[in-house]
């Protein structure tokens, strides 16, 4: 069991008022059909990012699923997230082909390149570290997921390149002064 | 240049390849040159190993060309489109002259995976132009009976694809004795098993035969509704789905009376898992699809008799539905043709891992695992020497090289106490620790156990422990005994086949590598040098440079030295994480 899925760290922040409008949409949607939690909260975390408590209870309140069903299905599923993430997502795939094809390798150069470990954000919010088991594209393993491009056949040299050459690109297009120091 | 066509595959393992780029960078070129050249998609036709591939269709005749990242376009349409002369050296295929890769497909015999890498997977015409919807058709027209079908399917003595092997006529027959107003067909598009990817290409590469299937599978056992359990882990694979489905219900196969066949009532609907390997059971699949944790639950009642929302249920494998339109329109007997005795017709592996060709083959049971790995793989990367393959993912187990002249079939393969389970095949070479693929398969299904067995949840995670101490370096003589009894009480004490299973990978290293699991005990070395803990690096004073290199890039700073003059290690920092090793230029950096 994934039990440390439910981090305990920083408690996290409620989102604004104006993705609720988002989410009022997404609930009306569903309303009165049956077998919906899974895609409801799929939907919401598509919005969001990550499942914030207030949600659970507007949920509850919308579906009439008591908030500890909800609190089960978003705890069980890989996929949930219970904290915010980074912008993109770094996947590193530890399946079986690319286990044995030194994932290990990939994974500890990006943790170094990056500061953080797996599970984590980088401090400037922009990468959110995961190892995932397989992503289907084994033949050319070791693979890792990056947004929604997949890269095969990395050490871990390049897949440090590759990020860095992603943080450059995001850090040329934002107008944050935080980010383009 | 007239009627010539490029087709680029456009499956996930090329795109990931490059090959949207690749797509892009023609579709320019054509622009640009103003040529008269047609511009197509298809997905993957199993050549991993050599994607992105590009297929040139023209006057003279087909070629596939491999390895055509963006770069090398200019000089595919140059050489081939304009001067009209094919560039043999990305060839991979031709119908003119042989290729080195032909014996990828020789002995392949494509049933499942027909139309893989031949269509275009988002254009419905093109499925119907491969012979697609025929079978429904033939249904429809020679007005066939459940039974009818059932026989059919019955007779082909295909099994299910998704690892269990249970007969499928037997199944729909089932599934057919309940009678209820409301009735579902589930296809099972999960693949949990890391390492394997058959089901992703199929439903990428032909999606409408696995619509096919279903909606013949949902005549057979008078379903009202279909569902697609797909791992959320494969967009690509469900924007494929929805468009088919979209075009099936224009076209009036799914839908009112559908395929035109009088009150046959029927649709299909997908649905996205939330990443649980669990899922895959078919009890949890229920109610996952119900929108619960999907936690298995006692059986009976079997799916059958009570599946989704306590209706009567007919749950299948994405590869099993996709060989239904075959064997309906070919007839039980062209499928019965290829197989042995009790595993009938072909099966589709996931080649991957340490094989030189890996990617995706078809071929009839019965083939030995040596010619999938040597003749259709090409053998060990790098040639390596061959140590074992990994079959069945978590519930199976690795079968070491001197037992590869078993045949796939499923009781072959499950004598070695593997099994044959959805196709993941894994390659490994003299540089994988087995015992580290133990603890690999532990840790998976330790974190994947729906914790409602004390014995799953609790079990694997000690054995767990104990593989991680040998690991360590700090294993006790006692150890495997252990291992052993741990292993019995979970298979006798769990509920479902996860949990049943979840020893296999754990007791077949034990049983053709003993060796290795001694040697970590007893000398504390691992002789594939896999194991961190078990490995000094050292520097060999003879070859170093003194060039630094090492020094630079260790993280920890344990390498000093003089430059010009030869380095030495602290064993006391060293983390071993062995940058040192794969940076040396020089191979001064031993590993022991
Ligand atoms: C833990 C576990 C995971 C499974 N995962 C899958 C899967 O990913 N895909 C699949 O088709 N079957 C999977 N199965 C097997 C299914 O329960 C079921 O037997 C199969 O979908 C039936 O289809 P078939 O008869 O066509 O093989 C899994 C079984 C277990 C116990
Ligand atoms: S094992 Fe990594 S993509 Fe399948």
């Amino acid at each position: 069991m994934r039990i440390n899925r439910i981090n305990k760290k920083t408690p996290p922040t409620d989102p604004t008022v104006s993705n609720f409008s988002e989410i009022d949409k997404l609930l009306a949607e569903y309303k009165g059909r049956k077998g919906t939690v899974i895609p409801i909260l799929q939907g919401v975390q598509e919005i969001l990012g990550y499942l914030p408590p207030r949600v659970f209870q507007k949920i509850a309140d919308n579906t009439g699923i008591p908030v500890s069903d909800l609190y089960g299905v978003a705890t069980f599923y890989a996929q949930f997230r219970l904290h915010p993430v980074g912008k993109l997502m770094i996947k590193v795939c530890h399946g079986t082909a690319c286990h044995v094809q030194n994932a290990s390798a990939v994974s500890s150069a990006i943790e170094e390149a990056l500061g953080v470990k797996d599970g984590e954000t980088t401090s400037d919010g922009l990468f959110t570290l995961e190892s995932v088991a397989c992503l289907g594209c084994c033949s050319l393993a070791p693979v890792m997921m990056i947004g929604n491009d997949t890269y095969g056949k990395l050490t871990g040299a390049e897949a440090v390149k590759i990020i860095k050459e992603i943080r450059q690109k995001e850090m040329s297009t934002t107008s944050d002064p935080v980010n383009n120091k | 240049m007239q009627n010539t066509k490029i087709i680029v595959g456009l499956g996930s393992c090329g795109i990931a390849a490059g090959a949207g780029k690749t797509y892009q960078k023609i579709e320019t070129l054509i622009a640009e040159g103003n040529l008269d050249v047609k511009l197509g998609k298809t997905s993957c036709v199993g050549m991993c190993y050599r994607e992105p591939l590009v297929e040139i269709h023209d006057a003279s005749g087909v070629y596939l060309y491999g390895d055509i990242d963006e770069s090398r376009v200019p000089e595919i349409i140059e050489k081939h489109i304009l001067e009209q002369k094919p560039v043999k050296e990305y060839l991979v295929k031709t119908d003119l002259f042989p290729t080195p890769d032909d014996s990828f497909l020789k002995d392949q015999v494509k049933i499942t995976l027909r139309n893989c890498g031949m269509i275009d997977p988002e254009q419905i015409e093109e499925y119907e132009a491969h012979g697609g919807y025929q079978a429904v058709k033939k249904i429809a027209a020679e007005k066939l009976t459940s039974a009818d079908i059932i026989k059919t399917v019955l007779e082909s003595g295909i099994r299910g694809r998704g690892g269990g092997g249970f007969p499928t006529g037997l199944k729909w027959k089932f599934a057919a004795g309940y009678s209820s107003p409301e009735k579902y067909i589930i296809c099972n598009a999960d693949e949990g098993d890391p390492g394997a990817f058959m089901d992703r290409s199929v439903l990428e590469g032909d999606p409408h035969t696995v619509l096919e299937g279903m909606i013949i599978g949902g005549y057979a056992i008078g379903a009202s509704d279909g569902v697609i359990y797909c791992r959320a882990e494969y967009p690509l694979a469900i924007k494929r789905l929805n468009i088919a489905l979209n075009q099936a219900r224009e076209k009036g196969y799914l839908g009112t009376d559908a395929c035109g066949i009088k009150d046959f009532n029927f649709d299909i609907h997908i649905k996205e898992g939330a990443g649980a390997f669990v899922c895959g059971e078919e009890t949890a699949l229920i109610a996952s699809v119900e929108g619960r944790r999907g936690m298995p639950r006692k059986r009976p009642p079997f799916p059958a008799q009570s599946g989704l929302w306590n209706k009567p249920t007919n749950i299948n494998n994405v590869e099993t539905f996709a060989g239904i339109p075959w064997i309906i329109l070919n007839g039980a007997e062209a499928f019965a043709n290829f197989g042995t005795e009790k595993s009938k017709g072909t099966k589709v592996f996931a080649l991957a891992g340490k094989v030189k060709r890996s990617g995706l083959v078809e071929v009839p049971m019965g083939m030995t695992i040596r010619d999938v790995i040597f003749n259709l793989g090409g053998g060990i990367k790098d040639d390596k020497k061959f140590k074992a393959v990994q079959m069945g993912g978590p519930s199976g187990g690795c079968i070491p090289e001197y037992l590869a002249d078993t045949v796939v079939d499923y009781d072959s393969v499950t004598a070695t106490g593997a099994i044959m389970g959805s196709g993941g095949m894994v390659v490994m070479d003299e540089t994988t620790c087995m015992v580290d693929v133990a603890k690999f398969f532990l840790d998976f299904t330790c974190k994947e156990s729906c914790g409602k067995c004390t014995f799953c949840r609790i079990g694997t995670k000690r054995m767990l422990e104990i593989l991680e101490r040998i690991t360590n370096g700090e294993g006790k003589p006692s150890d495997l005994d252990e291992l052993i009894d741990l292993a019995q009480q979970i298979k006798d004490n769990t509920l479902c086949g996860l949990g049943q299973t979840a020893p296999n990978p754990v007791l077949t290293t034990l049983r053709y590598f003993r060796d290795e699991y001694e040697a970590h005990i007893n000398q504390h070395k691992c002789p594939a040098k896999v194991c961190k803990n078990l490995l000094t690096y050292t520097v060999n004073e003879s070859k170093c440079t003194g060039c630094t290199v090492c020094a630079r890039n260790c993280p920890v700073n344990a390498i000093d030295g003089e430059r010009k003059k030869a380095h030495t290690i602290r064993q006391d920092a060293c983390i071993k994480c062995g940058l040192c090793f794969t940076k040396c230029k020089f191979d001064a950096i031993e590993m022991s």
